[in-house]
């Protein structure tokens, strides 16, 4: 079931990221696409738990960091959404989450994980844009994020869940 | 206050230790409350140690930064390599499976204005419309080649002809795309990336199949450039991520320089053609700005490639070099093909 559960996550991941460099551009809006990886991270965050998100989260970002369009210092994404796994994971109280709940954790580690890679750009001197334009590609990014959560995330949370090894009685 | 709450602590235990039942009931109902309220029992032993693993990969994290940044990230670039080659095929799959789907639109489009004008030849109709469907992406595609091939013949170098496979993020604030050739096809990194209207970028990292090229929009990318006209020299620098046409400022050397509008705009070239080579026209001049406590002109230059829609472009290489397709000649002829096919 490890194994398993690690496979599925991997593949989501790996299938996000694809969608998310060859499909996405084209819907863009001023060059903001869906964080699919976050949206996948998010996922695992609400229906498995902060250490389960956090690993993943590590791995998604570090995969975001080193796989061909990305120029920028590896780690970033990495951090980010280390970050995301965590705060998201947190959230996760009830055994199934209200759709509130999937959408506010959505936009919040949406905002977290964009303002964090945009911040550690900064501390790294990699970041030439303006602060309006930071905001707006981040404000961008969490409308995005928010409008496809309701297609992405249940059908992810369904699979995590449907992964989950019986829980202690 | 502390005091009498924690006096307060035993004695509601020693009264609730009297009646047995009634203990184990509310000990039990209180356990389930905090259980409810901490949710699923086994979080609380999970909870507690995410903390710790927050910090353990933040700090991984923090390590790959370093690791990236010391030594031009000479240590991740093995990494880097090996994740190109798996997920660079895996991005230009997908692109290839996605590309169709973009066509539909454009069949749509096809197929009404059609059944408008020959309504009454419907069933030589249907059969021209499942061509032209899918014709139209290959038509544009093969314009795009032709002209692809009149920039090679126009600048008068060899040409590595790929596709545009993957976009980087504008949430990554850095205007980066993939392209399907790699060093197999002979692409190095820091050489000039061109399309069939002008200058694209420059390559930043090439692995064996895919390539990541930095394109010129992009504000950390420098290109030192010349006014067509007038020859005179500047930098040309990307504007940034955010918007449909990605506009470009050129800060001339010369400060008492005014270009004129629509004036064209080329590269100057590097020593060694690295990283771009000179005379690729970059962009017209749409407007001038002087800026009088900088005593120098800024310039906005329009680019002539259209970066929202990049498909086919064309990475420069020396003429001579072995590809695992067929190079675009400087005479406009591909060539290279029996090389590639051998290899």
């Amino acid at each position: 079931m490890r194994t398993a559960r690690a496979a599925a996550a991997a593949a989501a991941v790996l299938v996000a990221l694809l969608l998310q460099v060859s499909l996405a551009p084209h819907l863009a809006w001023q060059g903001v696409v869906p964080n699919l990886v976050l949206l996948v991270v998010v996922a695992a965050a609400l229906t498995r738990g902060p250490q389960f998100a956090m690993v993943l989260g590590f791995a998604a970002g570090a995969l975001l960091d080193l796989a061909p369009p990305a120029d920028h210092t590896a780690g970033r994404w990495a951090l980010a959404l280390v970050v995301v796994g965590y705060v998201a994971g947190r959230v996760r109280s009830e055994a199934s989450p209200t759709a509130t709940t999937v959408v506010s954790t959505v936009a919040a580690s949406s905002f977290v994980a964009t303002s964090l890679f945009a911040m550690t750009g900064l501390l790294l001197g990699e970041l030439s844009v303006g602060v309006g334009e930071l905001l707006l590609v981040v404000g961008l990014a969490v409308v995005w994020d928010v409008v496809l959560t309701p297609f992405v995330l249940p059908p992810l949370m369904a699979m995590f869940r449907r992964l989950e090894p019986a829980r202690l009685a | 206050m502390a005091l009498l709450e924690r006096t307060s602590g035993p004695r509601g235990g020693n009264s609730g230790a009297s009646p047995v039942g009634r203990s184990r009931r509310s000990l039990a109902a209180r356990r389930e409350r905090r259980e409810r309220r901490w949710s699923p029992g086994p979080d609380l032993d999970r909870q507690r140690p995410s903390r710790s693993l927050l910090v353990a990969l933040g700090l991984a994290s923090a390590t790959l930064m370093t690791l990236d940044l010391t030594a031009g990230g000479a240590a991740l670039d093995p990494v880097r390599g090996v994740v190109a080659d798996v997920v660079g095929p895996a991005e230009a799959g997908a692109t290839a499976l996605v590309s169709p789907v973009l066509a539909v639109p454009d069949f749509f489009r096809t197929h009404s204005s059609l059944r408008e004008e020959v309504a009454t030849l419907e069933e030589e109709n249907t059969a021209l419309r499942a061509e032209l469907g899918s014709a139209a992406f290959q038509r544009n595609r093969l314009a795009a080649y032709d002209e692809l091939t009149a920039t090679a013949e126009d600048l008068g170098y060899s040409l590595v002809p790929s596709r545009v496979v993957g976009w980087g993020p504008a949430q990554s604030f850095s205007s980066t795309v993939t392209i399907d050739a790699g060093t197999d096809a002979g692409v190095q990194p820091d050489m000039t990336v061109v399309s069939g209207a002008g200058l694209v970028g420059r390559v930043v990292s090439a692995g064996r199949t895919t390539a990541t090229v930095l394109l010129i929009i992009d504000p950390s990318s420098t290109v030192g450039a010349r006014i067509g006209d007038t020859l005179d020299m500047g930098f040309l620098t990307g504007r940034g991520v955010v918007g449909d046409e990605g506009r470009l400022d050129l800060e001339l050397v010369d400060r008492t320089a005014v270009p004129a509008r629509a004036d064209s705009v080329v590269t100057w070239g590097s020593d060694g053609g690295a990283p771009y080579v000179s005379g690729v026209p970059i962009g017209r001049v749409t407007r001038v700005y002087s800026s009088l406590r900088e005593t120098s002109q800024r310039v906005v230059v329009d680019p002539y490639v259209d970066f929202g829609s990049l498909d086919v472009v064309g990475v420069v290489v020396p003429t001579g070099t072995t590809s695992d397709r067929a190079l675009v000649g400087p005479d406009g002829e591909l060539s290279g093909e029996s090389d590639g096919a051998e290899q």
